[in-house]
This record gives C-alpha cells, structure tokens and sequence, in this order.
C-alpha cells in the first residue's frame, strides 16, 4: 500500500521576509490510508503549525517556505486559495481545540454541521441531514434526531466536541486533522469523546492527524507518534517503541513527566493554620437559614496544618474554585465558621484587617491574566512588599532579587515586563508574588493546568520545595488527579460543590474509594495503549 | 522616531500635517506679515497671488495673516477641552470600574442622559444663557463630549477589572485608588489616546460650526470656523478668504484622523506580534 499522507522536508517561517524565523525545519512523515499519527510536543514545538500546513494553511504572519505536503494526489503547500477551498472540508478536514469558540452561537448546529457538504454540493440538503443524524448516532450524542435543531449553548461542552467531528466528517474527508480536541474537557467527559473519535475514524477508514501534549491520550488513539521540540523531529516510532522504548531522551523526558507514581506525601502536620467548618456559599440573596438562592457550595470543611498541602479535586463546575474564593473573602461566605490562626476571620475581604489578608495568598491559573501586563516584573514582586512590610529602596530591591532566587529565577528580570517571558517563567513569578507577603497559606488554584508537562512537573517541585523551607500551608485546587496524588497531605473530592470524599493522601493511595472517586480514577487515561478499549468492554 | 518610520504613508502624511499645523498655531502670530486685524487695502477679496499671498477677505485685511492669527484658536481650545473631556471621562470610568454595581449603576445612568444631550443644541442654549467666551466654549465641549469618552473608558476599565492580576491587588486589601490608577490605567492608556484624537476632531468641528453661526470665538479674534463665516459673501466669486479657511481646517481634522488611524493600526499589530 502506498502513502496517503506524505509530508517532505516541510519549513514553515514566520515574520517578515528576510528576517524571517524557520519555526518548522524540515519535519517528514508519510501516512497510510487509515493510519493515525500523533504530533506531541509542548506548546510552541510547531505541532499545531504542521498541523495546519496539512491543510495548505499557514496562521498570519507564517508561510510554508520550502517542501511538499501531499494528500492523495495534492499537493497543498503548491495550491492557489481556490483550488484549497474545493479542498478543505471536503477532502481535509479539521477539529479545533475549543469547540465552543468554533460552532456560531447564533445559529441552528444542524446548519453549521451540514455547511461545508452544501457548499461543496456533494449532497442535496436531506441527503446531507441523514448523513449528519448517522454521524449522531455513530459519535453516541443522545437524542441524534433532534439535537441538530439546538443551539451550541445547548449542549455541553463533551457533546459539542463531537458535534464538531461531526461537522469534520460530513463530506467523508481522507484526511481529519484533531487539534487538541479533549484538553478541554474534563476526564470522564474525555472518556467519551476520545472512544466516540476512535470508533469514527476507524469506521471511515479515514487517515487521521492527531494533535495534542498529552502521551497518555495519544496512546490510546495513535498508530504512530512522532516527537517534536522547538519545530524539529525528536523521534518518529510506531506507539508502543515510543512507549516502551523510547529512543529520544526529550521523549523520555515526557514519558516520565505522565507516569503515575504510586508515592503520597505524608508531612508531619504542625499546628492548624485554617479551619474552616461547614461553610454554605453561592450567589443571590441569603435565605433565613444561611442558605443562598444560588448554592455553589454547601457544608465544606477543612483543616489545613502548617507545612501541609491539602488537595481538592473536582471536575468544572464542582466549585473548587469558588472554594478558594471563599477562602480568600472575595465572595463571603453566607454561613459557617472560618478560623485562621485560632482567631475568628470574617466572611467578606473588606472587613479583614492587613494581616489577615497578608496570611492568606493566592496564585491563580492563569499567570498571563494574573500578571499585570503594564508593570516590570520587579513592581509586582515589591508592591506586596511595600504594601504589607513598608520595605522601600534598595532594601525592597534587595528582597526582590531574593524572591526571584528562591523561584530559581535570574534576578535581572526585575527590569523586564511579563510579556516577553515564558508561560513557566510567568507562573514562578505569580508564586514568588505570593511568598512576597510572606504569608501563612497559599491558595493554589489550577496553577500547572496551564503548562506544558515538563514545565508543570517542574513548578510542582519547586512548590514542594518552597513549602519545606519556608514551613507554609498550600491549598491545592487541580482537575488533574495524579498530580493532587502525589503532592498532598490530604485530599478532598467535590463533586457539585458537596464533599464526596475527605481522607489522608496515605489513605487515598490504597483506598476504599466513594464511587464518584472511583469513576473519577477510572477516568484518566493511562500510558497503556489497550486502556481505552479495555474500559469500552467493560462499559 | 521609529513609531514614525514603521507608520505607512498616509500616518507620515498625518504627523507631516498635524505637526505643521501646531508649528502655525504657536508661532503663527509671530510669523504673520500684517496684524490680523489691521486693514491693509481698499480692495476686498482679492485673489491669490496679488499683493497679499493669500488675497485680502471682506473689509481688505490679509486673509494670510488672519489664518496664521486664527489656527491657535482652531488648534488648542479643541486640544485642551479634549483633554479635559477625555481625563474627566476616564477617570470618572476608573472610579465606576472599581466601585461596586450601585454606584457604578448611579454614573452610568447620569452619563446616558448627558450623552442623550445633542452637543450642538446644548452649546447654543448654553451660549444663549451666559454669552459666548473662550472658557465658556471650552466648558461646554468639554462637558458635552465627556460622557462619550466615559463610556470608551468605562467599557475598557471593567475589562480590565475583571482581570486576575486585579482580583489580586484586591485579595492584598488594595484600596480602590490603587487599584484604578496603577493597576487599571496603564492597560486602558492606548486606547484612550486614540480615543481623545477623536474627540479633539470633533471638538474642531463643534467649535468651527459655532463660529461660522456667529457663536464661536467673538470678533476681533476669529478662529478658522468665524473666517469662513465672515468671508461667506465671498463665496459666489470664489473668493481664497472663504476657501482657504475652509480647507485649513478639513486638512487639520483629516491629518488628526489619519494619524490616529496609523497609531492604533500599529498598536494593534504590536499586540499581535507578541
């Protein structure tokens, strides 16, 4: 059997002629009919880019400046716009990362999935709405027959993925190329998505490109994977050489980045810093019972212990952000107790005195929206300085120089502003904000989910690091089980803003789990490839 | 140097003209051959190229010299009621952006019903009332084309606002100040610069329509908008006194245009390069 997909000596520039930067250098790899291959690297590798030129698309700013990208008989790196619009859709097709910014949201998903088969007019209008009810019913979305007549905000997030590999598969393409398509979605929903994109593809015979950083996903999914870093092939093996295997070290690296270890951590606890007992929060007005008329969380405790981490699990939606907002007094809680330190602490942050809100830090997801864009990285590690300890000069200067060192950073980042830095660098920089305060507690709201593997691995050891030397309480709020696993003391699930399960990290390595845990557990997938389809026979 | 080397052409031409421009209206009295309100001749309207560059307008006075007089009028009442329109509104802005929905709601609403005032209609009632002079024109476009600038701004600002590094500084227990001014402003600047060359237009324009009714900047001083009116009769002829005027102050608020159009083309091209 000949090559379906073949990719040759692909480069891929950006910015202006002459000064151009080769983001792609020659990346090769030749597909059979039906085969999938996984492109894995870390964000900025090039993955999306050779993507992309799949497509005969290069992103503004870029152009495909030297080799062949054949699909079929084309060749879509030499095709002129027009000749890629009678192919895209049709014979090449694409699923993006977030579905939700992809669908209209003013319009029917019955039309949007059903657009490009009447465009390229390769079905009258009936035959195109059967076609896309089979797809329904083959990619398991419930009720096929009527939720083509919803509205994008309609259906969840998990579904409308799917509805977007619908709209890929309409015209029956050669080859789908998925982008990421499950990051976004939260373990059990991948579950779903990932069996439902795999029994598709192999039931159209169709040649697949498979985009994402995450190996234990691609295990499942991928033929073949093929490694990339900074736009170069790292290593190009069928899956379990990669798995088992592996010849690259960068490979290696990632490898070990995934693999679950079996260790918890046990500290030894030291006095209770928070104590926090069945606080009631949400939104609206506050019944006379203390309950509010939106409830986002109801009866939470939690005790968390100088030099401990205390980790909370949940899916989107399960309130472990509002938790850390509660903590933090910017959405006051309508009922129960909070103690820091022994002394009482009021529900709302304006009635909380300097040094309360000096005790208590956060650090949120996201560092490119936490980080002030405005500022040199030297003001937004000495505002909290100045603001809670009165440091000025050269003594505050002096103390920003040893906050970067202590988040293992150079210290004449100070002059620099956060928009040039890295995603990793940004986040030591939101942390070492955090320490400035010198505070009691850290709240730690998803702060790795935002990172490449091997940048988030790092961040962690260094936070467990942070916590042994400077003796702090962490709260520890992620999606990502093993990570809380293999980080903390103690472990709480939420699940609809309940608790479903509080116990040690010791306990929670051997169990017994609540049945929600476990589905939670059973839902991250592994680096065994034969995972996703063991868990489909048992279903 | 270099924000003018990266613009494209019709930026260059902007800068050219608007620098021109503020050159004339700070040093025009000086370079002017004749006083502006001196009569120089017994002819009226006379063309260009006689003995006057310009040729004289309705009572024989060089028309050269009156816009060298005029520009400084046409020139910095708009600059200096855009500014305080556009600092008023964005500061107004940054104080609704960081107070809570009650009183956000309170400012809000009192702008909506400033901004449902047409400008013109409340200029001349104004004048009517208190007699047409400069710190009054500057009052009035000032307060008339404040609430337009606050709504840019307050838009921008809760944005902002709801930014984490904001919900940080508030976590620390900031005060609503710091939060407005150091955390807020610096990332709403842009946008407000290009949003007060704006205003500066059509603050030029409001001016110069109320001086070509008379209401404008009284006789003897005469800014660009009181040539155009004075000279009208000279129109059928096609007299330089009432033309010249006329494009002096389109060539103003299309430079003004066509430079704050290349500034926010490369403003925005410097986000995306990052």
């Amino acid at each position: 059997m000949t090559a379906h997909v073949s990719v040759e000596k692909l480069r891929v520039e950006a910015g202006p002629q002459g000064q151009a930067k080769t983001i792609v250098h020659d990346v090769s790899f030749t597909l059979k009919r039906g085969e999938v291959l996984a492109l894995i690297g870390e964000s900025g590798s090039g993955k999306t880019t050779i993507a992309l030129s799949l497509l005969g698309y290069a992103r503004p700013g870029c152009r495909i400046s030297g080799g062949a990208v054949h699909v079929g008989e084309d060749n879509m790196a030499a095709m002129n716009a027009a000749q890629l619009a009678g192919v895209r859709g049709r014979k090449v097709a694409y699923v993006a990362q977030s579905a939700a910014a992809a669908f209209n949201p003013s319009r029917r998903i019955m039309e949007q999935v059903i657009e490009s088969a009447l465009m390229h007019g390769v079905m009258s209008r009936s035959q195109a709405e059967a076609k896309a009810i089979d797809l329904f019913k083959q990619l398991s979305l419930p009720s096929p027959q009527t939720i083509g007549r919803r509205y994008p905000h309609e259906v969840s997030g998990g579904q409308l993925q799917r509805l977007m590999a619908a709209m890929a598969l309409i015209c029956e393409p050669e080859l789908i190329i998925f982008d990421e398509p499950t990051t976004a979605l939260d373990v059990t929903t991948q579950v779903d998505v990932l069996k439902a994109f795999k029994d598709v593809v192999k039931a159209y015979n169709t040649t697949a490109v498979y985009v994402s950083h995450d190996l234990a996903v691609v295990a499942q999914i991928a033929d073949q994977i093929l490694v990339l870093q900074n736009g170069r092939m790292m290593e190009k093996n069928p899956t379990p050489t990669i798995l088992n295997h592996a010849e690259h070290a960068y490979t290696r690296q990632l490898l070990s980045a995934v693999q679950d270890s079996d260790s918890y951590k046990d500290n030894e606890p030291g006095e209770v810093v928070i104590d926090i007992a069945n606080i009631d929060a949400g939104y609206g007005k506050i019944s006379r019972d203390g309950k509010p008329e939106i409830p986002i969380l109801s009866d939470i405790s939690m005790r968390v212990r100088r030099g401990q981490t205390v980790g909370i699990i949940g899916e989107s939606g399960s309130g472990k952000s509002t938790f850390a907002r509660v903590i933090a007094g910017l959405l006051p809680a309508a009922n129960g107790t909070m103690l820091l330190n022994n002394k009482e602490l009021t529900p709302a942050i304006v009635d909380r005195s300097k040094t309360e809100c000096q005790q208590i830090q956060m650090v949120f997801q996201n560092a490119d929206t936490a980080l002030n864009p405005a500022h040199k990285v030297g003001d937004i590690l000495g505002r909290p300085l100045t603001f809670f300890h009165g440091l000025k000069g050269a003594a505050r200067k002096q103390r920003v120089a040893e906050l970067l060192e202590l988040v293992k950073l150079p210290a004449d980042l100070a002059d620099r502003k956060c928009g040039a830095l890295s995603g990793g660098q940004k986040q030591r920089i939101n942390l070492a904000r955090a320490l400035a305060a010198e505070p009691s507690v850290i709240l730690c709201d998803e702060v790795t989910s935002a990172l490449d593997t091997v940048v988030a691995a790092a961040i962690l050891e260094l936070l467990g690091e942070l916590q042994a030397k400077l003796n702090i309480a962490i709260v520890f709020i992620s999606h990502d089980i093993s990570t809380v696993k293999s980080l903390c003391d103690e472990i709480m699930v939420l699940y609809k803003g309940k608790t479903v399960q509080y116990t040690s990290g010791k306990q929670f390595a051997i169990g017994p789990y609540e049945p929600y845990t476990e589905l939670l557990l059973n839902s991250v997938p592994t680096l065994d490839p034969t995972w996703l389809d063991s868990r489909q026979s048992r279903a | 140097m270099n924000v003018l080397k990266s613009m494209p052409l019709s930026g260059k031409l902007g800068a050219l003209l608007v620098m021109f421009w503020v050159f004339i209206a700070v040093f025009g009295p000086w370079l002017a051959p004749h006083s502006g309100s001196e009569i120089v001749a017994y002819d009226v309207f006379e063309p260009i190229g006689g003995d006057y560059v310009l040729g004289t307008d309705y009572i024989g006075r060089d028309v050269f010299s009156r816009i060298l007089d005029g520009t400084r009028f046409t020139i910095f009442i708009p600059l200096l009621a855009a500014a305080l329109a556009c600092s008023a509104g964005t500061l107004i802005a940054l104080f609704s952006a960081v107070s809570g929905p009650r009183t956000d709601e309170v400012i809000s609403r009192f702008m909506d019903a400033l901004i449902s005032i047409p400008s013109k209609i409340f200029s001349l009632v104004m004048i009517a009332a208190f007699g047409s002079s400069v710190p009054l024109l500057l009052t009035i476009t000032a307060i008339s084309y404040m609430p337009g600038s606050f709504r840019i701004a307050r838009a921008l600002a809760v944005n902002v606002a709801n930014m984490d590094f904001v919900t940080v500084a508030r976590t620390r227990g900031e005060s609503r100040l710091y939060l407005a001014i150091k955390e807020i402003l610096p990332n709403i600047l842009h946008p407000m610069l290009a949003d007060f060359g704006l205003r500066f237009v059509f603050v030029v324009l409001l001016l110069s329509s109320l001086s070509f009714l008379g209401l404008g900047v009284q006789p003897p001083e005469a800014d660009l908008g009181s040539l155009v009116r004075e000279n009208i009769s000279g129109l059928a002829e096609g007299a330089p006194a009432v033309i010249i005027p006329a494009i002096a102050i389109a060539t103003i608020t299309i430079a003004v245009n066509l430079l704050i159009d290349s500034l926010r083309g490369g403003a925005t091209y410097a986000a995306r390069g990052k």
